[in-house]
């Protein structure tokens, strides 16, 4: 449970120091008037475009909380003594290169964003979900090979969690895939750059987060 | 970085007008409050007659056919989950989280309303999966709430076939259905605050509510591991949890899996969650306290520091659920000091409930009392709890109906009696009606008593070393025939507490049609809920312009002030510090 209590102590701690920011030692009895808002230095604007990136952040805490969890378990359960060893297939590397190429290619889309280029924006985004489409596809492809190769879901703890955590981390990217959906479709029906600026980004955001996650997953499963 | 001027925009020309967008696929954060608090209550009572059926088969064993084993074992797993989860956790985030945030910080709704909807949706779909268990073949789980492993997934336990299924695959969309929440709420309560409305100035029910709900956020993925994977060990044969075992004479298909973790697991979110429930109950019933003493909050930074605090160091204490599970003693004693050291963050809000309440101007109001009533019974679990919280003392008690006693009085009543006053409290805004304040102090005086004949004596019985969780105990020898005197005195005030629920009900159905028009600010209060232009409020909460926040929420009975107190929106007065907008340092 170390590694959990770590990473929790770790985000409790972000937190209290992101608060005491936040000036959480004011003495609000003494203080009349329209305070000093952190938030906004200039005004107190409500943003949209800034509400949902921080959702997406806090969003993404959560997912890293729950994987933090599986790799506690993982470890606890790696340490008795039924526990084999699980030769992973080569594809795996293969699977992970389309999800760097998906990553790359979604970042091109926002720096085309950036820089006004709608031919770039939309080749990038439309490359950066079919490529997550060919990774969740190879994914499953693996997993027929390893259950070909005699290690089905049930047959060593090692297995399980394999299936267990490439299959969470797939269905996580199926629903980054359910907005990129919903982006591209606008995105062909001729929306303005301007109004799937939010959307793109947070895709781009959540791609190199689940990629990230991804790396941290194949580590983890390589020396399991 | 773009920022869109929206802080007054005009909302009230998008107001649903079809019943059923208004009131069935709503989005306003109003509706879906009461959508979440009206299902959470009606699945509250399914659990409150379960537990009536528990107490009639203790009271009087062998009296009822229908209660059987198995039927008790069900009777009790199904009440305590839906008690903790999907009434307390539903009620107190999903009803007033969802009333209060956007009322309170000055909002017009959540920032991600459809989130916010899906949300609803999704947490009744999993009260009626859990629902659904109570009609499968073989029934709902009757593994015990804590659905430990081996038993809850082995033929022999109550629901191991389709039970416990349901069971799993319901929290796992409870809790989905709270991310969708949780991530609204945090999100919201950081941007959408209102001119003037720092984080400082939030009354402490919000500071509750969302520290809550980062908990909540952070801890819901272990319930959610645990209960995936106990799913595979029992759909797809894999052994995460599950031993190699004899089980009722062959040997089980699984091996090497390790039942502590699961425990581990699943107590890493079941303690958060005592504070998921607890902190919104502390923040309302500060707020209930200030506003009928008219005095403001004793230590209001202490009270917010606290609740950081108590947030934390809810993460470092699971293992004292676990100090019969055989760990290593030095494990034990780590546990049981951080478990002593998140007394002092409480015992400090219970100090200062207390100072705010010296020379108040005390008006025993029906929501008064129930808070009133809350500091008393949360003392009297919390000092059991330290009985409980070491390991020497846990060792003998563990198993008996002590912490039956500790656990309801501390995490049962209290909440529920904060629940009662948050209602009383804020039933004039929500419907626009007062109730009879006859019939609501009634309702607390025989609930509060009621509730202290069900669980003082439960202590008494634990110390005589009475097991909990067993069905009958007529033959054991230890146990003294007296006490069997006590268990159906403890039955009959438990039946007598939950008729006089019925007193509650009552009171808010007839007043919702026939109680008298409420005055928009009843009580008083300094807070943004009350300065609403309609009451109850409408679609988009204040009208053409957007609350402005001049002060803090407890400016109460302020020396020379017209009133006895001054709300959240009124401007700096004389003799105090300018309203420049600036800081002072």
């Amino acid at each position: 449970m170390n590694i959990i209590v770590l990473f929790m102590v770790s985000v409790m701690a972000i937190f209290v120091w992101w608060m005491l920011l936040q000036r959480i030692t004011a003495k609000p009895w003494l203080e009349q008037g329209v305070a000093f808002d952190p938030r906004v230095a200039g005004g107190n604007g409500y943003s949209p475009y800034v509400a949902g990136k921080l959702a997406l952040w806090v969003f993404m805490v959560v997912i890293s909380s729950l994987f933090m969890l599986f790799i506690t378990a993982y470890h606890m359960r790696m340490e008795l003594n039924d526990w084999r060893h699980l030769h992973l297939p080569g594809s795996l590397w293969f699977n992970t290169a389309l999800l760097v190429v998906a990553s790359i290619a979604l970042q091109t889309a926002r720096q085309g964003l950036e820089r006004g280029n709608a031919g770039r924006v939309r080749a990038g985004y439309l490359a950066g979900g079919l490529f997550a489409m060919a990774f969740i596809a190879a994914q499953l492809w693996t997993w027929q090979q390893l259950v070909a190769a005699g290690h089905p879901v049930a047959s060593n703890p090692a297995a399980s969690f394999f299936y267990l955590l490439t299959g969470l981390h797939g269905v996580h990217l199926l629903g980054g895939l359910l907005v990129w959906g919903w982006g591209a479709a606008r995105l062909l029906s001729g929306a303005s750059l301007a109004r799937l600026r939010l959307t793109i980004e947070s895709c781009t955001v959540y791609w190199h987060y689940l990629l990230l996650l991804w790396l941290g997953l194949f580590a983890l499963l390589q020396h399991g | 970085m773009e920022q869109v001027a929206i802080a007054d925009e005009v909302h009230e020309h998008h107001e649903p007008t079809s019943f059923i967008s208004r009131y069935i696929w709503s989005q306003d954060h109003k509706v879906i409050a009461i959508q979440y608090a009206s299902t959470a209550i009606a699945v509250g009572l399914v659990a409150l007659v379960l537990s009536g059926m528990m107490r009639l088969q203790l009271g009087f064993p062998h009296a009822f056919d229908f209660i059987s084993p198995s039927a008790y074992y069900q009777f009790v797993t199904m009440h305590g989950m839906i008690m903790v989860i999907y009434l307390l956790t539903a009620l107190l985030l999903g009803g007033f989280g969802n009333y209060l945030i956007p009322l309170m910080i000055g909002a017009r709704d959540m920032v991600f309303p459809y989130l916010n909807m899906l949300s609803y949706w999704f947490y009744l779909a999993s009260v009626l999966v859990l629902m659904a268990s109570f009609f499968v073949p073989g029934g709902s789980t009757g593994a015990g709430w804590t659905l430990y492993p081996p038993q809850a997934i082995l033929p022999g336990t109550p629901g191991a076939d389709w039970g416990i299924i349901l069971m799993l695959v319901s929290l796992g969309i409870f809790i989905v259905a709270f991310t969708m929440g949780g991530l609204n709420y945090v999100t919201t309560v950081l941007q959408a605050r209102t001119k003037g409305m720092t984080l400082m100035r939030m009354p402490l029910t919000v500071w509750g509510i969302f520290v809550a709900t980062i908990l909540g956020l952070l801890a819901f993925p272990a319930l959610f591991v645990s209960a995936l994977m106990m799913l595979l060990d029992h759909t797809l044969g894999t052994s995460f949890f599950m031993p190699a075992l004899l089980s009722q004479g062959e040997l089980s298909d699984h091996e090497g899996g390790s039942p502590i973790l699961f425990q581990h697991l699943f107590w890493f979110f079941g303690h958060p969650e005592v504070y998921i429930v607890a902190l919104p109950a502390f923040g309302i019933v500060s707020d209930l306290i200030s506003t009928h003493a008219r005095k403001n909050i004793f230590g209001y930074r202490m009270m917010v520091w606290a609740i950081l605090a108590i947030g934390v160091l809810s993460f470092i204490v699971w293992a004292h659920h676990m100090y019969v599970s055989g760990m290593h003693p030095y494990f034990g004693f780590f546990f049981a000091v951080t478990t002593l050291i998140i007394a002092v963050p409480t015992a400090i809000k219970v100090y200062n409930w207390v100072l705010t309440l010296w020379r108040g101007n005390i008006h025993l109001t029906v929501p008064m009392l129930f808070a009133i009533g809350f500091i008393f019974t949360f003392v009297n679990g919390g000092l059991t709890g330290l009985f409980l919280g070491n390991v020497v003392v846990d060792l003998p008690l563990s198993d008996t109906y002590f912490v039956v006693g500790h656990f309801h009085m501390v995490m049962g009543v209290s909440p529920v009696l904060v629940l009662f006053g948050a209602i009383y409290h804020w039933f004039p805004k929500i419907t626009g009606r007062m109730y009879s304040e006859t019939l609501g102090k009634w309702h607390f005086w025989l609930t509060f008593l009621g509730t202290y004949a069900i669980y003082l004596p439960m202590h008494y019985l634990g110390i005589l070393g009475i097991p909990r969780r067993y069905y009958a105990n007529l033959s054991t020898d230890f146990i003294p025939e007296s006490a069997q005197d006590m268990n159906v005195g403890i039955t009959i005030a438990a039946l007598f507490v939950a008729v006089v629920q019925l007193l509650f009900l009552i009171n808010l159905l007839w007043s919702l049609r026939h109680g008298k028009k409420a005055d928009p600010n009843p009580w008083g209060a300094t807070t943004l809920e009350w300065q609403t232009p309609d009451t109850p409020p409408r679609h988009g909460n204040w009208g053409h312009h957007l609350p402005v926040v001049y002060r803090w929420a407890y400016d109460y009975s302020v020396p020379g002030a017209e009133r006895d107190f001054i709300p959240q929106t009124v401007p700096g007065s004389e003799g105090h510090d300018s309203d420049t907008g600036e800081t002072k340092a």
